[in-house]
C-alpha cells in the first residue's frame, strides 16, 4: 500500500525527511449498531522541531487520533492505513516493536497524571521500571541518576525523586509524567489534553516545558487540544478535526489569521477570550460517526452550504502555501474524500 | 456599605477541620478554605469571583446559600443576617438564593424525569398546588432557557440529553422558584467550546428578563472579563483584589492577578512572544499556608517585606538544584547538609553542616544566586560548630488597601499589616519595612 500513497511535501518541509508520516491512518470501533469509524482516512506529516496542534470539539476523533498512531486502541478497535516512523512502518508490526516504539520513539502524555502512576511506588521506581525494560543493561543506580537528570530538566526537584506520587501537586505529577515520557529521549510526543485539568497558570508552565523539549531536543510534538488560545501560543501548524477527519491544515499563523474552512471560522469566532465583545456558537453538535451525513459531514451545520456540498464529500485542497482545507467552495476539493490531485 | 447592596460579606470564614476519619492528622489541623472575606455584591450585578483550584471559591460560593457552614463572620442579604441560620430558618430563603452547579450529571438526579427534577423545588417551597400546575411552569421554564419544544423533554431523563441541554436544564432548576440571587459556580467549564457562549447568553438574558443579581465564579479570567462588572480575584481562601471588572483587566495592581491574566493563553498567534510573567510552583498545601503574603513564595516580585520563612530557603535551594549541574548540586548539597535533617521554624532555619563556615559565606555573597529573592528577608546568618543558623526578618501579613480606587493586598503598594494576619515575627516590629519598597516590574517597564 506504501507505493501508492502520494507525497504530502510542503514548502516549509525541510529537506529532511519527516519523522512521522501519518497516511490514510482509519480508526473504527465496534458498537451495536455498527462500526464507528472515529478516524476516517486522515493523512499528516510532523517533522523534528515542530509542533502540531490538533483541535476539534469532543467526539471529533482527536483523542483517537492520538491514541490510533500508538495503537493504544481498546479491544475490538481496528486500525488502517500507514504511520512510518522515521521510515519504519507501524501498522501491522510486532507486538514487541510497538511496546519498544511506545517510550523509545514515541511517548504519551495523558490528561490525568494520578491515574497512570502507581500509588505504592516511588517516582524514582517508575522511571527504573521504564527505563530497564526498554534497555536491561542500564543499572538501577544509573536509572536513578538518568531519573533525577529528567526530573530536574522538568523542574522537579533531584531532592524529591524518591517521594510517592501523592506528595506532588497536580502540575507537579504532569512533569512527572513528561518527565518519564522523555527520560528515553524519544523523537515524537503525543500530549492528549495535557494540561485541560490543570489550572491556567501551571497549564501555561507545562506548555512552557513541553515548548522548550521540542526547541531544545528537536522533538516532534504533537499536541491534541479543544484549546485554540493554547494552539495558538505554542503551535506552528494546526490541523482541524471534524467527524474523523482533518478538515484543515496549514500554519498557525495564516490559519487563525484567514481560516478557510467555515467549522474553523466557527470555532475561532466561538472562543471566549479577553478580546471578546460579542458571544458566537456554532448551531447543532457533532454528528454520529455510526451513520454520519453523506456528503460533506459539515454541511447540517454549515451557515454557506457550499454549492454541491449535498452531493459530494470533499477532499483537502490546497488554499495557500502548505494550508489545505476540505471545503466544497475552493477548488479541487470536489474530487472526493481520501483523494488526492495528481 | 452601598446603598445597592443585596448582599454583603463581611470578614467571613468557612474553616474545616482535618481530625475526623481515616486519613486524620490527629493533630487538630484545619484548613482556612475561605479566610477573612469581606465584599458586596449589588443588586442586578455580576460579580465575578475569580480563583484557581485551591483558593475558596467554590466554598465561599457555598457558604453564601448556607451549603456550608461559616466558621465565624457575617453574610447579610438585604440586611438579614445568614451565619447561624439553622437549615429550618434557612429554607424559606432558598427559593431567592438559588446555585447553577458545574457539573450537570451530578446536579441531576438521574432517576428522576426533567419534569420531576426541575419541578422539584416548586413542591419544597408550597409555589404549584397541583401535578398539572407543576407540569405547566416547569414547560415555561425549560422553553425560556430553549429546551423547545418543551413537550419533548418534559418526560425525558438527563441521560437522554446532550450536556449543553443538561447545563440548561441545570439553570431552568436554578431559576423556578424565581429567585433574586443566583450562584453560578463554573457553569461552563464543563462544556464544549462551541456552546460555552450559548450557555453564557441564555444566563444573559434571564438575567435581565427575570432581574437576576449573579455571583460568577470561575478559573476562566477571559469569561469573566465579558460577563462581570466587578470582579474578586481569590488566593488561598483571601480575597487579593477587587474592584470593578474594567480596572482590573487593564491595570492589575496585584502580581498574583497579573499572573493569572499573563497565563490565560490568546487565540491570536501574532501576540505569541508577548513577556509573561508567570509564578513559580502551584497553590501551596492549605493546611500550611505560607505567612505573610501567601502569595509570596510564587510571586515573581516578592522582596523583604512579603513574607520569605524559614521553609523558603529550603525551598529556594532544591529549586536551584533543578537548574544547575549534577557536580554543583553534589557540592552544594553536602555544604547543605542532608534536607531531611534541616530544622524549620518560621523565623528560622538550622542546617545541621559539616561545612558552615562555606555554608554561611556563601549565602552571604552568592545568595543571590538563589531563584527567589529570600536572602534580602534575612536577618542574621550565625554560624556554629556543626551547624548554621539562619533567622529572618520580621514581616506582617499585608492588609487590604485602597489603589486607584480598587481594593488590594500587597506591600509594593506600601507595607501594611493586616489585623490577625499570619506574620513573620513582630508584626509592629516591621524591620524590612525600612528597605524601600521596590517599584512593581510593571510599572518599571513604564506598562500601563
Amino acid at each position: 500500500m506504501a507505493e501508492s500513497v502520494p507525497t504530502f511535501t510542503t514548502d516549509t518541509a525541510t529537506a529532511t525527511a519527516p519523522v512521522l508520516e501519518v497516511r490514510d491512518l482509519s480508526v473504527s470501533y465496534g458498537t451495536p449498531r455498527g462500526p464507528l469509524h472515529a478516524v476516517d482516512r486522515v493523512s499528516f506529516d510532523l517533522h523534528a522541531g515542530e509542533s502540531l496542534g490538533v483541535v476539534g470539539e469532543s467526539g471529533c476523533g482527536k483523542s483517537s487520533l492520538g491514541r490510533g498512531l500508538m495503537q493504544l486502541l481498546p479491544v475490538g478497535a481496528a486500525v488502517g492505513g500507514s504511520v512510518r516512523l522515521r521510515g519504519e512502518e507501524l501498522i501491522g508490526t510486532s507486538n514487541s516493536r510497538l511496546r519498544r516504539a511506545r517510550g523509545e520513539d514515541i511517548a504519551l502524555v495523558f490528561q490525568e497524571p494520578m491515574t497512570r502512576l502507581d500509588p505504592l511506588m516511588r517516582v524514582s521506581d517508575h522511571f527504573v521500571g521504564a527505563i530497564r525494560a526498554h534497555r536491561p543493561k542500564v543499572s538501577k543506580d544509573e536509572a536513578r541518576e538518568m531519573a533525577r537528570e529528567a526530573l530536574a530538566q522538568m523542574g522537579i526537584p533531584r531532592t524529591r525523586a524518591d517521594n510517592f506520587p501523592h506528595e506532588f501537586s497536580g502540575g507537579m505529577r504532569q512533569r512527572i509524567m513528561i518527565a518519564l515520557g522523555i527520560v528515553l529521549r524519544p523523537a515524537v510526543i503525543v500530549a492528549d489534553e495535557p494540561t485541560t485539568a490543570l489550572d491556567v497558570i501551571v497549564e501555561a508552565q507545562i506548555l512552557d516545558l513541553l515548548d522548550r523539549l521540542r526547541s531544545d531536543e528537536e522533538v516532534g510534538l504533537m499536541l491534541i487540544t479543544h484549546n485554540l488560545g493554547i494552539v495558538a501560543e505554542t503551535c506552528d501548524r494546526v490541523a482541524v478535526m471534524y467527524a474523523g477527519r482533518i478538515v484543515e491544515i496549514g500554519p498557525v499563523a495564516e490559519v487563525f489569521a484567514d481560516p478557510k474552512h467555515p467549522y474553523t471560522q466557527g470555532l475561532l469566532a466561538s472562543v471566549i477570550s479577553v478580546d471578546t465583545t460579542e458571544l458566537v456558537s456554532i448551531d447543532g453538535s457533532p454528528p454520529d460517526l455510526v451513520d454520519p451525513p453523506p456528503a460533506c459531514r459539515y454541511r447540517p451545520r454549515c451557515p454557506i452550504k457550499a454549492e454541491g456540498s449535498d452531493r459530494i464529500d470533499p477532499a483537502l485542497t490546497s488554499v495557500g502555501a502548505d494550508h489545505q482545507a476540505a471545503c466544497l467552495l475552493y477548488e479541487g476539493a470536489e474530487i472526493g474524500h481520501g483523494k488526492v490531485q495528481a | 456599605m452601598t446603598d445597592d447592596a443585596v448582599l454583603e460579606v463581611r470578614d467571613l470564614h468557612t474553616h474545616f477541620g482535618v481530625h475526623q476519619g481515616l486519613f486524620s492528622r490527629g493533630d487538630g489541623a484545619e484548613v482556612r478554605a475561605v479566610d477573612g472575606v469581606s465584599f458586596d455584591v449589588r443588586r442586578g450585578e455580576i460579580f465575578g469571583l475569580v480563583g484557581e483550584s485551591g483558593s475558596g471559591k467554590t466554598t465561599l460560593g457555598r457558604t453564601i446559600l448556607g451549603l456550608a457552614p461559616a466558621t465565624s463572620g457575617s453574610i447579610r442579604w438585604k440586611g438579614e443576617e445568614l451565619v447561624g441560620l439553622g437549615e429550618k430558618q434557612f429554607r424559606p430563603l432558598r427559593r431567592h438564593l438559588a446555585m447553577i452547579s458545574q457539573d450537570p450529571n451530578a446536579a441531576l438526579n438521574p432517576a428522576m424525569t426533567v419534569v420531576q427534577g426541575v419541578g422539584h423545588p416548586l413542591r419544597i417551597h408550597g409555589m404549584a398546588s397541583s401535578r398539572a400546575e407543576v407540569r405547566q411552569r416547569v414547560a415555561q421554564m425549560l422553553e425560556r432557557c430553549g429546551l423547545t419544544p418543551a413537550e419533548r423533554f418534559l418526560d425525558a431523563y438527563p441521560e437522554d440529553l446532550s450536556g449543553g441541554q443538561k447545563q440548561r436544564l441545570v439553570i431552568a432548576r436554578a431559576l423556578i422558584t424565581e429567585p433574586e440571587f443566583v450562584v453560578a459556580d463554573e457553569p461552563v467549564a464543563a462544556l464544549d467550546m462551541s456552546v460555552r457562549a450559548k450557555v453564557l447568553e441564555l444566563m444573559l438574558d434571564l438575567k435581565n428578563e427575570m432581574g437576576l443579581t449573579y455571583l460568577y465564579i470561575t478559573h476562566d479570567l477571559a469569561s469573566g472579563k465579558f460577563l462581570c462588572d466587578r470582579i474578586g480575584i481569590l488566593y488561598l481562601g483571601q480575597m487579593v483584589e477587587w474592584g470593578e471588572s474594567d480596572g482590573i483587566y487593564d491595570d492589575a495592581q496585584h502580581p498574583y492577578t497579573r499572573s493569572l491574566l499573563d497565563a490565560i493563553p490568546l487565540p491570536d498567534p501574532s501576540r505569541r512572544d508577548r513577556v509573561k510573567r508567570l509564578p513559580r510552583g502551584e497553590i501551596p498545601d492549605a493546611l500550611q499556608p505560607p505567612a505573610g503574603c501567601r502569595f509570596h513564595p510564587r510571586c515573581p516580585e516578592a522582596f523583604a517585606a512579603c513574607g520569605f520563612e524559614g521553609r523558603d530557603l529550603v525551598e529556594a535551594f532544591e529549586e536551584r538544584w533543578t537548574s544547575v549541574d549534577e557536580a554543583t548540586f553534589e557540592r552544594e548539597l553536602d555544604m547543605v547538609g542532608k534536607l531531611g535533617d534541616v530544622e524549620v521554624t518560621r523565623q528560622e532555619v538550622r542546617f545541621p553542616s559539616g561545612q558552615p563556615h562555606e555554608l554561611a559565606v556563601w549565602l552571604r555573597e552568592h545568595g543571590e544566586q538563589l531563584p527567589t529573592r529570600v536572602t534580602t528577608a534575612i536577618d542574621d546568618v550565625r554560624e556554629d560548630a556543626d551547624a548554621v543558623v539562619v533567622r529572618f526578618r520580621d514581616a506582617p501579613e499585608p492588609a487590604i488597601q485602597d489603589v486607584d480606587g480598587r481594593q488590594v493586598a500587597c506591600h509594593l503598594h506600601g507595607v501594611t499589616v493586616r489585623p490577625d494576619g499570619d506574620h513573620v515575627g513582630d508584626p509592629d516590629a516591621v524591620t524590612a519595612a525600612r528597605e524601600p519598597t521596590p517599584t512593581p516590574s510593571w510599572r518599571a517597564t513604564g506598562e500601563p
